[in-house]
């Protein structure tokens, strides 16, 4: 009997060598779209990190024979190329400065919504029916409760403060994940390789964490990145309301709804803050398409062959 | 001019994918007659569906692209055809039922309303097409006809489906009928039901029969002339005795000699203590008893096969072994303990000596591991096996064992073949070094000629390791070759068991005759003879 005739069909990928970083920057590489995403949210970290250290004081220094000044205008300087806003601050310094608030309650209630929401969702979808069904009722009731009420009354009794956002907002937003990584968890289950890893003696952990997991958390990241937009706009809402953010602290989306009242005569107002909330949700889901990708090696050839076979 | 009904010639046909360019079909030529039946016979990727999809104008462009060729049939070549015109051309005059009749079928409709569309479709009165309906579905001999058009699909098991997907094909008499793979999903039983009524349909309406198949026992029983396929290129046309006969080309020889069921069958010398015994198994869904009280011994070393047509709960059976699924009464002694009355806690350890491969290894491999992890995993959750510095070693050696290259191990599953795929389950089992091994069909779902070197491998590390196997079929053939005992199971009880020997040569219960009879046997001849036992069988 020839027993390895079919030996010689499978296809050999030449990247096996490479050492993983290098070969995860060079599927990068190769899609430009993830790469400018990349950068530009690299960009808006640097702003988060140093962006109130350096340009703190220009952004809440008032200047009133300044006020709305237009965009594209080189006679008050670089900072204010984007126009200043109602009270003559430069949109620029401000919409840097406002990127640290901003991220941080948005990649904080997205990250806290997220992993609890996970947790939960696989304990639903892994746990006996009794424990699941307990937790989806608390999924449901959060979803039935208004999330705008809740964040009300919360922010109403306790201090608003970016804690306490991050705390509202992540409540609200937990449903989604518990929802989608339990209906996932459901069917990977009963996938043959988790049966395969049972019958080999694996703990439950052990299959949660290294079968289960891995396969659920391209859904999951996925959603989290659309999130993050809806996370960015709640917190303006709030803001807008007066539970938020308070000024003179400044987040992108309190920026957008201040600029509300003169959008007729200065659009630019909400305009730039409003780009940068686009830009950035834009990014992030670019950065997820491709990681989802990279990570998935069924598919991790479309980024190493390179070229435009992405579709 | 030609006076074959159909004729394909020189059709070469290319896929544009990500990898390169790929040669679906190069140079084929072949040719059907009214009254006909012609088979196709390849393994996996030897492109023998590719021809029919060109016929169906089933092939999407892009990425395929038809190189060269046409496809004649009453003298126009379809390849040249406007779309319009290839439509009047598909359902009526060359018709196509396919291998999973359930995903062909749209559940949302009953099958009435389904059989009676093809003819509204092409212009029939609905009234008329109606009537039609209930004529084809009692011809294909479905029970109560009257209410089975009222039916939805899922109401039928799947050998019905493939009556119904064959009365829709035949609702506006088509001249050619082309099967894909038609009985591939169904038990022994019911596919040779399937065949006879398509042989039957075919002597009263004188159509060319297009099949194309895997199995040369499908060959045997049903086909004039067989096309035998490898990668794209036909490697043999002829009388189908002929070529089974005097195969001319080594493909077509090493083909036949795959096929099952020929070797020296064993008696079985069972010695020393059971390693396992299974007593009074039961199990139930609900009200539904899928296991009546089954029995299982199994000594050290020995092949124990189980045989058994889909729902007979031979799979449930070795899944309460494993407890994947939790048994409701019986019990089952390893090593003096009772399995069954384990915690899931105090089975871990015990997991080691009873290992498992599945059916599908597609899935049953993680996709996301590399195939260093997946076998090294075993390691990782039973820590005394291998020390962590030799498991680079020890994977290297067990791929080696399994016929695989130490290289393999940093690719991902789906880098290798369905056969090769299944080599690295074995290999996942071997790593814990047990003393059983349970096989859940697990050969079921490959081509032939990886089917026998499969078995060989099983066979080779059952001598070699002195592991016990469980190995579970629907098929009998299959397991003729490798079995020490057999057990024959139909609806959740055990009908037959015995050495092999016995089983094969003095089958004593109706239902293994039924069985046995029911196998397709590769040699035209052998088969002529099974088919008139089963006749007799059937009548008695």
């Amino acid at each position: 009997m020839t027993e390895t005739v079919e030996s010689s069909q499978t296809p050999v990928l030449a990247e096996d060598e490479k050492n993983p970083v290098a070969r995860l920057l060079g599927m990068l590489w190769r899609d430009k779209f993830a790469l400018c995403a990349a950068l530009f949210i690299l960009l808006m970290v640097l702003c988060a990190v140093f962006g109130p250290l350096l340009l703190g004081d220009a952004a809440s220094h008032q200047n009133l024979r300044g006020r709305n000044a237009p965009p594209f205008s080189w006679s008050n300087g670089w900072l204010f190329i984007l126009g200043a806003d109602a009270l003559g601050r430069p949109l620029l310094a401000r919409i840097v400065v406002a990127a640290q608030n901003t991220m941080m309650v948005a990649s904080g209630a997205v990250a806290c919504s997220m992993i609890i929401g996970t947790a939960l969702g696989m304990i639903a979808g892994y746990a006996s029916r009794r424990v699941g069904e307990a937790i989806m009722r608390l999924a449901d009731v959060i979803m039935s409760f208004p999330s705008l009420l809740l964040a009300v009354i919360v922010l109403y009794v306790f201090a608003p403060s970016v804690g306490n956002l991050i705390v509202v907002l992540a409540i609200t937003r937990i449903p989604v994940y518990l929802r989608t990584s339990r209906a996932e968890v459901l069917e990977v289950r009963e996938r043959m390789f988790v049966q395969a890893a049972q019958v080999m003696g694996a703990s439950t952990g052990r299959i949660v964490f290294c079968h289960i997991l891995p396969v659920i958390m391209p859904t999951i990241v996925t959603i989290a990145t659309l999130d993050f937009a809806f996370v960015m706009l709640a917190e303006s809402s709030l803001s807008f309301l007066g539970i938020g953010i308070q000024s003179p602290e400044i987040t992108w989306g309190l920026m957008v709804s201040q600029g509300r009242s003169y959008l007729v005569h200065a659009w630019w107002l909400s305009f730039w803050p409003g780009l940068a909330i686009i830009l950035t949700t834009l990014s992030l889901n670019l950065l997820s398409n491709w990681l989802r990708i990279a990570l998935d090696p069924v598919q991790r050839w479309r980024l190493e062959i390179g070229g435009k076979s992405n579709d | 001019m030609t006076d074959h009904l159909l004729e394909v010639r020189n059709l070469s046909v290319r896929f544009h994918t990500a990898a390169g360019i790929v040669d679906a079909v190069r140079n084929v030529s072949w040719h059907l007659d009214r009254g006909e039946t012609l088979a196709i016979l390849g393994e996996s990727g030897s492109g023998k569906s590719v021809s029919a999809s060109a016929i169906m104008n089933l092939i999407d462009i892009p990425p395929g692209e038809i190189t060269s060729g046409e496809i004649l049939f009453d003298g126009n070549d379809l390849l040249q055809q406007t779309a319009e015109e290839r439509r009047q051309v598909n359902g009526k005059r060359i018709a196509m039922i396919f291998q999973d009749p359930l995903s062909h079928l749209n559940p949302v409709y009953p099958v009435g309303w389904q059989i009676a569309e093809t003819m509204r479709v092409h212009g029939k009165d609905p009234a008329e097409a109606n009537a039609r309906a209930l004529d084809l579905v009692r011809r294909v001999g479905l029970p109560n006809p009257q209410q089975a058009l009222e039916k939805y699909p899922h109401q039928f098991s799947g050998g019905q489906r493939q009556r119904i997907m064959i009365a829709m094909a035949l609702a506006l008499k088509p001249d050619i009928l082309i099967a894909d793979e038609p009985t591939t999903a169904l038990d022994v039983t019911v596919q040779a039901e399937v065949l006879a009524l398509l042989e039957e349909l075919q002597a009263e309406t004188g159509m060319g029969l297009l099949l194309i198949t895997h199995d040369l026992g499908v060959v045997a029983e049903t086909a004039d002339r067989v096309v035998v396929m490898n990668r794209g290129e036909i490697v043999e046309t002829g009388p189908a005795s002929e070529v089974y006969h005097n195969p001319r080309d080594p493909y077509t020889r090493r083909l036949i000699a795959a096929a099952p069921g020929k070797g020296e069958m064993r008696d079985g010398n069972s010695q020393g203590k059971p390693l396992l015994e299974m007593k009074g198994v039961e199990k139930a869904f609900g009200s539904f008893q899928a296991l009546k009280g089954v029995d299982l011994t199994v000594f050290p070393g020995e092949t124990v096969a189980i045989v058994g047509e889909s729902g007979s709960g031979k799979s449930t059976l070795v899944k309460t072994l494993v407890r994947l699924i939790e048994p409701t009464a019986g019990q089952a002694t390893w090593n003096g303990r009772d399995l069954f009355a384990m915690s899931l806690k105090e089975m871990r350890p015990v997991r080691r000596d009873i290992q498992m491969v599945f059916q599908d290894p597609t899935q049953s491999l993680n996709p996301r591991m590399t195939i260093f992890e997946v076998i090294s995993e075993a390691w990782r959750i039973h820590k005394d096996v291998v020390p962590r510095a030799q498991w680079r070693t020890r994977v290297a050696e067990l791929l080696t064992q399994v016929g695989l290259l130490p290289d393999h191990a940093r690719r991902y599953p789906h880098q290798f073949s369905g056969g090769q795929r299944q080599r690295i389950a074995i290999a996942r089992a071997l790593a814990l070094e047990p003393k059983l091994i349970v096989c859940d069909e697990a050969v079921s779902a490959l081509d032939v000629s990886i089917q026998a070197q499969v078995i060989a491998l099983l066979d080779r590390l059952r001598r070699d390791l002195g592991i016990a196997f469980i190995f579970i079929a629907h098929d009998l053939p299959v397991v003729r070759d490798f079995a020490d005992h057999v057990l024959v199971m139909q609806s959740g009880a055990v009908v037959e068991k015995g050495t092999t020997r016995e089983i094969f040569e003095n089958p004593k219960s109706l239902y293994t005759k039924t069985l046995l009879a029911s196998g397709l046997d590769p040699d035209p001849e052998v088969q002529a003879k099974r088919r008139a036992e089963r006749k007799e069988l059937v009548d008695a």
